[in-house]
């Protein structure tokens, strides 16, 4: 079957929806997606974001279908012509959706730690507005303890029910899933169960934004100061290759590894990802590679870096051992100052 | 006729010196000391370049960019989330951060529920360059008008500045949220 998305054509598998196709083909036409998830059955079409338009429906029945379509659940059809970032319609549909989605989405960016690795931020960096038309009181929600590793922020949660789907296919009996209705809508573990499933944690690589976070990382570290790099380890639970996060010689957070469209290679255990931050435990391949706009590429280094050795004195290069310790804060117990006195934190208060 | 290099004029400025003797007037040297104190005298009424410092200040520029301050709100909280976007932005790479979150009993103390538990700003680095101010999603930091950009010191580790000559004084928040409802 032959389709075209905007004037690029493909030859695709009976069944392949458009959002497949056109990340086989790949570059800017892709349609952005926050609900759908290749690797969850039956993710997809919640969200809006992937709406295209479709100029002809296939070969046998070349009209136009009236509406945008969400590629993400349409099926492609031989002959099917498709536009997506080429359309103004699309364009002005994806606005529409990304300010819909941030109606009840708090700004809280700062103090978030899905920040900078964030779809949602992403998606309205590209198609939002960058003022708010929403002059209502945001829906918010208790907070609500779902665990010791997992942070749920209800109030951040754009309903996309990927980490319900995890849930469902991962684990194998189902704690935690989406409670009440319409704007009351909001996922719950039922009756506050912890969620304890060796996979549960997957429910942060999935969520696009910062509904789900991880509890050992929280609040340690943004995203572009670590480091990410690929390690593995023997794990008999999992396939143990993940992507570890380091602040100096501290691995801070261990996550399984994100393709170019966010979504994990293959899901990792909780044991991984949350009780291994030691580096003996890990056999680290070396750096990842990340987008070139990307935030980490803010402390950019592709290559591996050697340490230059110059035959001079090394006080001239590096300057007094002591002088170090305060430029790396890694050295740093933070609870203590350098001149070792505890922080008093009411003393500035 | 030819000429050799050294009559040549490079710069196009030669000038032939006379050794003709002084006639008697000149050799007085009157006309000359007159016409000498008349360019003294008449800078006396110019105007002048200098001012009477410290009476008389100088102007400063708008844009003038002093020492850092890490501000709070009108309740005294502080409002820097540790968010690193001033470290991100910082081109001398000077502004170090740890996060912390905020206890149920600090609400009075911080204005998110994250705070900055150690901010550092290392003074030997910051060019004053304003960008961290810029990148702020919290109005937290501000260059002052501050005339003392650093204060000297010996050991490298004073000029480590962290959120004790930081942070905005409680009793200048007051102030602040006084003016404000004055107004």
């Amino acid at each position: 079957m032959k389709v075209t998305i905007d004037g690029q054509s493909i030859e695709v598998e009976p069944g392949t929806t458009i959002l497949q196709a056109a990340r086989m083909i790949g570059g800017e036409l892709v349609p952005p997606a926050m609900c759908y998830y290749s690797k969850l059955k039956g993710s997809g079409g919640k969200c809006r974001c992937c709406l295209v338009e479709v100029s002809k429906g296939s070969e046998a029945d070349p009209r136009p279908m009236p509406k945008l379509m969400a590629s993400c659940v349409t099926g492609c059809m031989d002959g099917m012509e498709v536009n997506s970032k080429s359309s103004p319609r699309v364009e002005e549909a994806r606005k529409s959706v990304t300010e819909f989605l941030l109606i009840n989405h708090p700004l809280d960016c700062p103090v978030c730690d899905q920040a900078g690795e964030c779809d949602l931020q992403n998606l309205s960096f590209e198609h939002g507005n960058p003022k708010s038309r929403f002059i209502e009181e945001k829906r918010t929600f208790e907070p609500e303890d779902i665990g010791p590793n997992i942070q749920l922020h209800m109030n951040r949660c754009i309903l996309c029910q990927r980490c319900v789907q995890v849930a469902d296919q991962l684990t194998d009996n189902r704690v935690h899933g989406v409670m009440d209705r319409g704007d009351h809508a909001n996922i719950s573990t039922c009756i506050s169960k912890a969620i304890d499933n060796e996979f549960s944690g997957n429910m942060i690589d999935v969520c696009p934004v910062g509904a789900l976070t991880d509890k050992t990382f929280r609040f340690k570290s943004r995203v572009w100061f670590n480091k990410p790099y690929n390690a593995h380890r023997d794990c008999d639970k999992c396939c143990g290759k993940t992507t570890v996060w380091m602040f100096g010689g501290e691995i801070q957070r261990v996550t399984g590894r994100k393709d170019v469209y966010h979504e994990v290679e293959e899901f990792i255990c909780n044991g991984c990802r949350f009780d291994h931050k030691n580096v003996e435990d890990w056999t680290i391949e070396g750096p990842r590679e990340f987008e070139k706009d990307s935030v980490i590429n803010q402390n950019n280094y592709t290559q591996k870096l050697e340490k230059v050795e110059i035959a001079t004195e090394k006080l001239i290069l590096e300057g007094r051992d002591k002088d170090h310790k305060k430029i790396s804060m890694a050295e740093i117990d933070y609870n203590e100052k350098i001149d070792g006195n505890l922080i008093d934190s009411k003393k500035n208060g | 006729m030819s000429t050799t290099i050294q009559n040549i004029s490079l710069s196009g400025r030669k000038k032939e010196v006379s050794h003709k003797e002084m006639s008697f007037l000149e050799s007085l040297y009157l006309v000359a000391i007159v016409k000498g104190l008349w360019i003294t005298i008449r800078h006396f009424f110019r105007k002048k370049v200098t001012i009477h410092y410290p009476e008389q200040v100088r102007q400063m520029s708008p844009v003038y960019r002093g020492q850092h301050m890490l501000k709070r709100d009108e309740q005294g909280r502080e409002n820097c989330t540790a968010c690193g976007l001033c470290a991100l932005s910082c081109p001398a790479e000077a502004i170090t951060m740890k996060a912390a979150e905020r206890k149920a009993d600090e609400k009075h103390l911080y204005r998110e529920e994250k705070y900055a538990e150690i901010y550092e700003i290392n003074m030997l680095r910051c060019i004053f360059c304003g960008l961290c101010e810029e990148a702020c999603p919290k109005d937290a930091i501000y260059l002052t008008t501050s005339k003392v950009l650093v204060p000297s010191n010996y050991e490298r580790e004073d000029f480590i500045f962290g959120k004790d000559k930081l942070v905005m004084p409680l009793e200048m928040a007051m102030k602040n949220a006084q003016l404000k409802n004055a107004n």
